[in-house]
């Protein structure tokens, strides 16, 4: 997942570079370096995501049955089909529920990490990956671990174990849809895998905040704690705090490892990327109505990034200068 | 020190982290095996398999395929629950295998998927079960060979049953009850699997019903079949059912370890069974639902193809020829060396010492006398459709009859693809 991820943000980079050359004046070589440098990236963006993107919108106008080189063009007939697709609308409220519950939740608990590890005065290097540890994880690998050791139905599984001492009888977390306990599994997972990533984010910015800043509001008389966190710290991380939630809601978007390992067979919990896998890769390999799904789905993306930037001022620190 | 400064910091270690991140998941992504060597060499055959639990099985079928002199056969064990979907996506693409075990459904018929095997199987037809030659014949072609039938029925723990004074079930309300009075603190009534979708076909033919007529028209939306999805909501419901178990109906351990006096599983974990419990192990079919019904037992298993699309259809219909009807001493060894299988060859099936006595032979019977066989107009799609009634009406309170007019209206749409 997380090349997808973090491909969003990757993508300006080298266009950043190549803005920045000339005002630095050109050495000779210098353009050579630069698509020495950039070149395999690029090709690597252009093979991999950009054709594939434009594969797939091509791919969407037409009737593409068990074939990827359609001949029968439909115009629009697959968008329509999508977007009066019950599943598919469903699974567009799922993600709503999804990232209502993991944004926030992801944010607070990574932030809330980044302070605690920030206060360390030993050891902080250890806690730091310790925490920072999960993200290497694979979101398969600890589907299966949360789904066969800690969340299993049976009188064994770690969090019936525990219940049991409460005197609480077994859960089947994941085989029940009512009530939901399957979110429960879903948010855990995922704020365990990462949260550490962006508790680093944001370790990274507390260290940035000047020290004078602190202290200045010591002697005009803030108080250490909520204070100081409410009205220095918190308005100093809002760049960070703008980027992770950005990340975050694209990562929530793009869910798909957990859901389709943690719940098989199921017609419940499933996010636009698997009812898209179902159209497309299933039992009718209908990539037309697959591709126009995601088509969709991506112009949803671009809509929600672009209200979200407007709202939370994500790259508007260059303009107000 | 102004807080635009700050900002651009963290953005560009943003980016950086980023980048590295997209570069490492750029790489990853380029690496993939695809079982194919390298050599230019037509006589080169990939064959898929999905991954059988039994020890030894991975080897048996590299061994079989290792002693064919005629190719050189590599094999693809496909770990994970969804094999069909990794089997359809592979069949697309240049990488797609020679030759593939799967279920007799006539989707890779009609497309053109499969070859015709009439050929090889002709000269030993008789030898064959007969059933098995019908669930893979269209238009008089026979399109896969049977290399094991899988009868899948209840094991239970007699044990149990007598210490909570419990009769064998004989209808779908007996079972309820039982589940009901066997369960206790740590050992739960009875297992069908974790998403329950194992006993869909069952609970259509003990109901009187079926999944299609003779001459392929829906024949599940019955009363009968909504009337039994209720009662197995109720048993879903009453905290009598295992549900969440870390292996699925298909492997023997949430039975081997007490975690269910009864559980839906296959003959072929009779081995592992027996080894764990004994003579603690007792069978017996899926129970009547409703007055009209009658026990039923899946009659599964799993049959060779060749891909008719592959640059290799002759070398890999030989290699079938040579292994699945030729060899025979592979072909015993492959049913009864490690789970239990019965041989869809006759001679086979009646030479198989192993399934003369004692509980196999029991399997052997219920699958002679309840057995439904494979119905190959009855296709992935629909069986997926009937899933969703499953999740839908058993596991999530919807109601059975309109879940099933649904499906009914999709299977519909299916067949119309198929049969026109």
């Amino acid at each position: 997942m997380s090349t997808t991820t973090t491909r969003g943000v990757a993508q300006p980079a080298p266009a950043k570079v190549s803005k920045d050359r000339p005002r630095r004046g050109l050495r000779a070589g210098s353009t050579f370096n630069f698509w020495l440098f950039t070149g395999p990236f690029l090709i690597g963006l252009i093979v991999f995501v950009f054709v594939p993107i434009g594969w797939s919108i091509y791919l969407s106008f037409f009737e593409a049955r068990f074939t990827v080189t359609p001949s029968d063009f439909v115009g629009f007939e697959n968008y329509t089909q999508v977007l009066t697709d019950v599943d598919f609308l469903n699974s567009l409220v799922t993600f709503t529920v999804f990232a209502a519950f993991i944004v926030p939740t992801t944010w607070a608990f990574s932030l809330g990490l980044a302070l605690l590890v920030n206060r360390l005065r030993f050891m902080r290097a250890f806690f730091r990956s310790v925490f920072f540890l999960p993200t290497a994880v694979s979101y398969v690998a600890a589907s299966l671990i949360w789904k066969m050791s800690i969340f299993n139905g049976v009188r064994f599984g770690l969090a019936n174990t525990v219940l049991s001492w409460f005197g609480i009888d077994n859960i089947a977390w994941l085989a029940v849809p009512d009530p939901p306990w399957y979110w429960l599994v879903i948010v855990t997972l995922r704020l365990w895998l990462q949260s550490g990533f962006y508790m680093i984010l944001f370790i990274a910015a507390l260290q940035n905040i000047p020290r004078e800043l602190y202290e200045a509001a010591a002697i005009d008389g803030a108080k250490p704690g909520w204070q100081t966190f409410r009205f220095i710290t918190l308005p100093q991380l809002r760049a960070t705090s703008t980027a992770v939630i950005l990340l975050l809601l694209v990562a929530a978007y793009q869910a798909f490892d957990e859901f389709f390992n943690l719940l098989g067979k199921a017609t419940w919990g499933q996010p636009p990327l698997v009812e898209l896998y179902k159209m497309a890769l299933g039992e009718n390999q209908n990539y037309g109505a697959g591709s126009a799904g995601a088509v969709v789905l991506t112009m949803l993306i671009c809509v929600v990034t672009l209200l979200q930037g407007k709202i939370m001022g994500f790259g508007r620190g260059e303009e107000s200068k | 020190m102004s807080a635009l400064s700050n900002s651009n910091w963290d953005r560009r270690n943003v980016l950086r982290a980023a980048m590295g991140l997209a570069a490492v998941g750029g790489l990853a992504a380029c690496g993939g095996n695809t079982g194919r060597s390298s050599g230019g060499s037509g006589d080169a055959l990939v064959q898929y398999f999905h991954a059988y639990g039994e020890a030894g099985t991975e080897q048996a079928i590299k061994k079989y395929a290792k002693a064919y002199k005629g190719a050189n056969v590599t094999t693809q064990w496909i770990t994970g629950s969804n094999f069909e979907q990794k089997l359809f996506a592979a069949l697309l693409t240049k990488n797609a295998p020679d030759v593939f075990e799967f279920h007799p459904q006539i989707q890779l018929i009609k497309s053109g998927q499969v070859a015709d095997l009439t050929d090889i199987i002709a000269p030993v037809k008789d030898d064959f079960n007969q059933a098995d030659i019908t669930s893979h014949t269209v238009d008089g072609k026979i399109y896969g060979v049977r290399m094991i039938d899988d009868p899948q029925f209840f094991f239970y723990r007699p044990s149990l049953f007598a210490k909570a004074k419990v009769e064998v079930p004989t209808t779908l309300e007996e079972l309820i009850e039982a589940a009901a009075k066997l369960k206790t603190a740590k050992i739960k009534g009875a297992y069908l699997g974790n998403d329950l979708t194992p006993v869909q076909n069952n609970l259509i033919w003990s109901a009187g019903a079926d999944t299609l007529t003779a001459d392929n028209k829906p024949a599940f939306n019955t009363d009968e079949v909504a009337a039994g999805l209720k009662q197995l909501r109720t048993l879903f419901t009453s905290g009598d059912l295992l549900l969440g178990a870390p292996t699925d109906w298909w492997d023997p351990s949430a039975f081997i370890q007490g975690l269910t006096a009864i559980q839906w599983c296959g003959m072929w974990a009779m081995p592992a069974m027996i080894e764990a419990l004994g003579d603690d192990i007792g069978i017996f079919p899926f129970p009547k639902v409703g007055s009209a019904g009658k026990q039923s037992v899946t009659n599964g298993g799993w049959s060779m193809f060749v891909n008719a699309k592959g640059d290799n259809v002759d070398a890999a219909k030989e290699y079938v020829k040579w292994l699945w009807i030729d060899q025979k001493e592979y072909q015993e060894d492959w049913a009864t060396s490690y789970g239990f299988h019965i041989p869809p060859r006759t001679s086979l099936a009646q030479s198989a010492t192993k399934l003369q006595t004692g509980l196999p032979a029991e399997g052997v019977k219920l699958f002679n006398e309840f057995g439904h066989f494979d119905n190959i107009g009855w296709t992935q799609a629909m069986i997926s459709s009937v899933n969703d009634v499953m999740a839908n009406s058993v596991r999530k309170d919807d109601d059975p009859k309109a879940q099933l007019d649904a499906c009914e209206k999709k299977v519909d749409t299916e067949l119309k693809k198929l049969f026109g």
